[in-house]
């Protein structure tokens, strides 16, 4: 099996990638927005479109695979990891791209969101967060906030909340960006360097539910707080944000720090550049970390580290038994070892 | 030197402290009575734990073998012969001995603080405790020491090199030379000819010392068996069942795929399959029992043979994913290899009693291919038949085995893969502009096969309920109703493509014992003792349990009576009490972790027809 995904002998849009099923989302949910980035970024990679396979699990944005026109599987609660896994050791020369909630990948499917990226299968995980259980209707996740009143949580949740980026680097994943789900343009530029990545490259997209937890991430997604309040990171460039780029990062006694430029004699040669490449993810689990008041949030691709994949590892090995072993077929193992005439 | 008597078979069982390495001595004793024509049976009794408390009881751990010059059917009742390596597991298996049995001893391994921590209040060597049986206490210690003495070796080493010694007594003891045990030695310790010299040194002091005892009445021979002429080697359940399913990926052109949890007693399967990558198996050792048969569910779709290996424990996690394979349609072989439940349960002990959770134990009308394996070699054939049952029929497969034929072991006549019945996977073709992923093979109900990658298929699967043909998400409940039906008559369908059920014995009497899986050996061979006694017994044993052959029924008719004999409280008497109630079963079970023995069937059956 080639692990290399075939190229498209003729050119593909945003169109050819929209399947003819009606889309049930809610009017105004944020799925809509990365459904449409999703379609935009497939055409980017150039892939033949038979080559693309989606998998989800269960909730609002695991019904992503209807919507798509690839190959497609919704499978059950928690395991699109698990099955993508499967797919992708199969036959390497599939684009494989995930689709799945913070419930689905954090809460019931947390075991093997850690042992897909711990593994670094080459493929796309697209984690959208909206900090809710929409399909239930409205109990909190192991992404909502501290103190937030859902349904099974009418005095406010008791439970500290899980960052996904925390989650990754600490598995030692390769790849993690953010995104926001009102920011279609950078998302399909994301998206298209998760599948460029070779290695698990999980996308956590910060998506709105109108219906249970409408204005989540309003603090960082709003016209009037954005600047402020996201850090767009991009490689090579020293990390400022603020509506004139005036604010920046510098790194201080052991910990980031909030600067801005023309104050206490910091330049802008004192802001920190962004490396998202390097191994060492010290940094990145900083640059994930951040998080409103103190800090602004980070989004972009926060770390896009070289590594081996698992499926290319198991390949290799098929290639070099087949070249040492004395045994070609079931035949000679069935004749191999200790046996005797009678 | 002593004389030789001939013997038709005989039952060896070989028990020490876990790290007594009798797990290798059986196996050594097996090959070579394998190499001298013996047919064989094995099985391993080993505790769960990996060291248990050294000198106890619960620390026991077995390897029993029985080989004849006529066909084996068990790894037998009691035993002619137990080799004894402590008080321990003197006390855990005298009571498995035969009246008059001889029982070799590691006399040195019996003082008075190993004999009382296995429970005796006097040391059994010196007092009648062992009055009715032929006993050689054999200094075991003292003479493997001697033996590797001119090497000078430590402790640990003399230690580890005592279960040589035995090995080589009852080498003697029955009339098998050197050659096999040596060959082993050899190969296991190439890289380390140090090794090589202190085993064998102490094999061979094991075999001059029966020489030069007179405490050996006689030496005994058991002459090869008529076995078909071929070539063979002797092989467990576990690995037969990994080689099945290989030569069925290499005659369906499908490649293997194993998602698998380590779990006692089936991850030898996940160990031997791991080996072939040279073959082109690809195995993933999952994070967990859900990943396991996810992973392969995913590989199924990408078009692998999919498997995932499993005990009961493991079966229960994978519930919800069997029903996910099942209404997707895709080909999966579960393979169970059954221990001792509920839940943990008895780890290293078999058991029966998984039957009703591979047919009943999923949420929603949730039909699977149900089969069980009968022996050791038996694996091979029945996870080859899964195998190809599961592509050709594209639905899950669940192959029940358990720990007594995965561990144990026997005589395999190897067989050439391109003799096996040939694998057609129902592949769609690319861009088949019919291509529908519902669409079904009118006489089989089957649908395509379509893989991604391939052009012009796509399409999407999933656990929402789908459109007939067309596989849109539908809630419509005529179109449930319709599918539930065409999954139900897809399996039941299945019953054409099988093998019809086979009598021996009798065809028609008194009496016809029905059994399934791995109890296979023990009621065959109660049967033929039963016929021997002059009764019209037949014996039907099972290895398609969902669907039943087509001739079940008519068989049942021909016996005044049916008596059904499970390890279990009565699981497969009560699903043939479910689909044919015309009949009136009996039934005979028991739950006590290990295999049934023949001689408690006949006595039930004696029982049963004096009534």
């Amino acid at each position: 099996m080639s692990n290399k995904i075939p190229l498209s002998d003729h050119p593909l849009t945003k169109e050819d990638f929209l399947s003819d099923q009606m889309v049930k989302w809610c009017p105004g949910c944020g799925d809509h927005a990365i459904l449409s980035a999703v379609a935009q970024t497939f055409p980017r990679t150039g892939y033949a479109q038979d080559h693309f396979m989606v998998v989800s699990g269960i909730g609002c944005s695991s019904r992503f695979p209807y919507y798509v026109n690839t190959y497609g599987f919704h499978s059950i609660h928690g395991r699109a990891a698990a099955i993508a896994t499967g797919i992708k050791i199969t036959n390497p020369a599939l684009s494989v791209w995930v689709a799945t909630g913070d419930g689905d990948c954090t809460s019931i499917g947390g075991n093997h969101f850690i042992h897909i990226i711990r593994r670094n299968i080459d493929l796309t995980m697209i984690l959208f967060n909206n900090q809710i259980y929409g399909l239930t209707k409205g109990q909190y996740s192991p992404t909502t906030p501290q103190g937030t009143v859902t349904k099974t949580s009418p005095l406010g949740t008791i439970e500290r909340p899980c960052n996904p980026g925390e989650l990754v680097i600490g598995a030692k994943g390769n790849f993690f960006a953010r995104c926001v789900d009102t920011n279609p343009k950078l998302l399909s530029d994301i998206l298209l360097q998760g599948a460029q990545h070779k290695g698990t490259a999980v996308v956590e997209v910060l998506q709105n539910c109108m219906i249970f937890a409408d204005k989540a991430h309003a603090a960082i997604t709003s016209k009037e707080t954005r600047d402020d309040n996201q850090l767009i990171l991009e490689a090579g460039k020293p990390m400022l944000f603020g509506k004139n780029k005036e604010k920046g990062l510098i790194f201080e006694g052991g910990r980031l720090k909030v600067v801005t430029i023309g104050e206490n004699g910091i330049t802008l040669d004192d802001i920190l550049v962004h490396d998202p490449y390097t191994q060492d993810s010290q940094l990145h689990m900083m640059l994930a970390q951040m998080c409103l008041p103190d800090y602004p949030v980070a989004i972009g691709v926060i770390r896009a580290a070289a590594g081996d994949t698992y499926e290319d590892a198991i390949e290799q090995q098929i290639e070099s038994q087949k070249a040492k072993s004395s045994i070609h077929c079931v035949d000679d193992l069935l004749r191999s070892g200790d046996t005797f005439e009678i | 030197m002593n004389r030789i008597t001939e013997l038709d078979q005989v039952v060896i069982k070989f028990a020490g402290d876990s790290g007594d390495g009798m797990q290798l001595t059986g196996t050594l004793f097996s090959e070579a009575a394998a190499h001298a024509g013996n047919d064989l049976s094995t099985f391993p009794d080993y505790p769960a734990e990996i060291r248990a408390p050294q000198n106890t009881v619960s620390g026991v751990s077995g390897y029993q073998v029985h080989i004849g010059s006529t066909k084996i059917n068990t790894s037998g009742d009691f035993c002619d012969v137990l080799v004894a390596m402590n008080p321990a597991s003197l006390k855990a298996n005298l009571k498995w001995a035969k009246m008059g049995a001889t029982i070799i001893t590691n006399a040195d391994a019996f003082d008075e603080k190993t004999c009382e921590k296995a429970g005796y209040e006097e040391n059994p060597l010196y007092d009648d405790t062992l009055s009715s049986y032929q006993v050689i206490k054999a200094p075991i210690n003292v003479l493997t020491k001697e033996a590797l003495a001119p090497l000078n070796v430590d402790f640990k080493t003399v230690n580890k090199s005592r279960n040589m010694f035995a090995l080589g007594l009852l080498l003697y003891l029955f009339d098998k030379d050197l050659s096999s045990p040596l060959a082993y030695l050899k190969k296991k310790f190439a890289a380390k000819p140090e090794l090589v010299d202190i085993n064998k040194r102490v094999l061979e002091a094991g075999y001059i010392y029966g020489e030069n005892i007179e405490a050996l009445e006689s030496r005994f021979h058991v002459s090869a068996a008529p076995l078909e002429k071929g070539l063979y080697r002797n092989i467990t359940g576990n690995i037969a069942t990994a080689w099945g399913l290989m030569a069925a990926s290499e005659n369906s052109g499908r490649p293997i795929f194993l998602g698998s949890y380590p779990i006692t007693p089936a991850t030898d399967i996940l160990v031997e399959l791991t080996k072939h990558r040279s073959l082109g198996v690809k195995t993933l050792q999952a994070e967990d029992e859900i990943a396991g048969i996810c992973s392969a569910i995913g590989a199924a779709y990408a078009g692998s043979l999919a498997v995932t290996s499993t005990s009961g424990p493991g079966l229960s996690l994978k519930s919800e994913a069997i029903g996910l394979a099942v209404i997707t349609e895709l080909p999966l072989v579960l393979i169970d290899v059954q221990r001792a439940g509920p839940s943990t349960g008895m780890p290293t002990k078999s058991e029966q009693a998984d039957l009703y959770q591979a047919l009943f134990g999923r949420n929603g009308e949730c039909p699977c291919i149900v089969m069980a394996a009968s022996s050791p070699v038996d694996c091979f054939y029945s996870a080859y038949e899964a195998a190809k049952l599961a592509m050709e029929h594209m639905t899950p497969v669940i192959l029940l085995s358990d720990a007594y034929i995965g561990n144990g072991s026997q005589l395999f006549r190897i067989p050439k893969v391109k003799d096996l019945d040939p694998i057609t996977p129902p592949l769609a073709q690319p861009n088949d502009p019919d291509f529908k992923p519902f669409r079904r093979d009118p006489e089989t109900f089957v649908r395509q096969w379509a893989l991604p990658g391939t052009p012009g298929l796509r399409h999407r699967v999933g656990g929402l309920e789908k459109t007939d043909i067309y596989g849109a998400v539908s809630t419509d409940g005529d179109n449930h109703e319709k599918m539930v039906a065409y999954r139900h008559a897809k399996v039941q369908k299945v019953a054409d493509f099988i093998a019809p059920q086979k009598v021996e014995g009798d065809e028609e009497g008194d009496l016809l014992l029905i059994s399934w899986g791995g109890t296979y050996g023990a009621v065959v061979s109660a049967m033929q003792e039963l016929q021997k006694e002059g009764l019209k017994v037949g014996h039907a044993h099972f290895r398609h349990i969902m669907p039943l052959p087509r001739n079940t029924k008519e068989i049942f008719g021909r016996y005044k009576r049916l008596l059904v004999c499970e390890l279990n409280s009565g699981q497969f008497v009560n699903y043939l009490r479910m689909t044919f109630p015309q009949f009136a079963y009996l039934q005979y079970n028991r739950i006590y972790g290990k295999p049934f023995f023949v001689s408690e069937l006949t006595e039930h059956v004696h029982k049963i027809l004096s009534e």
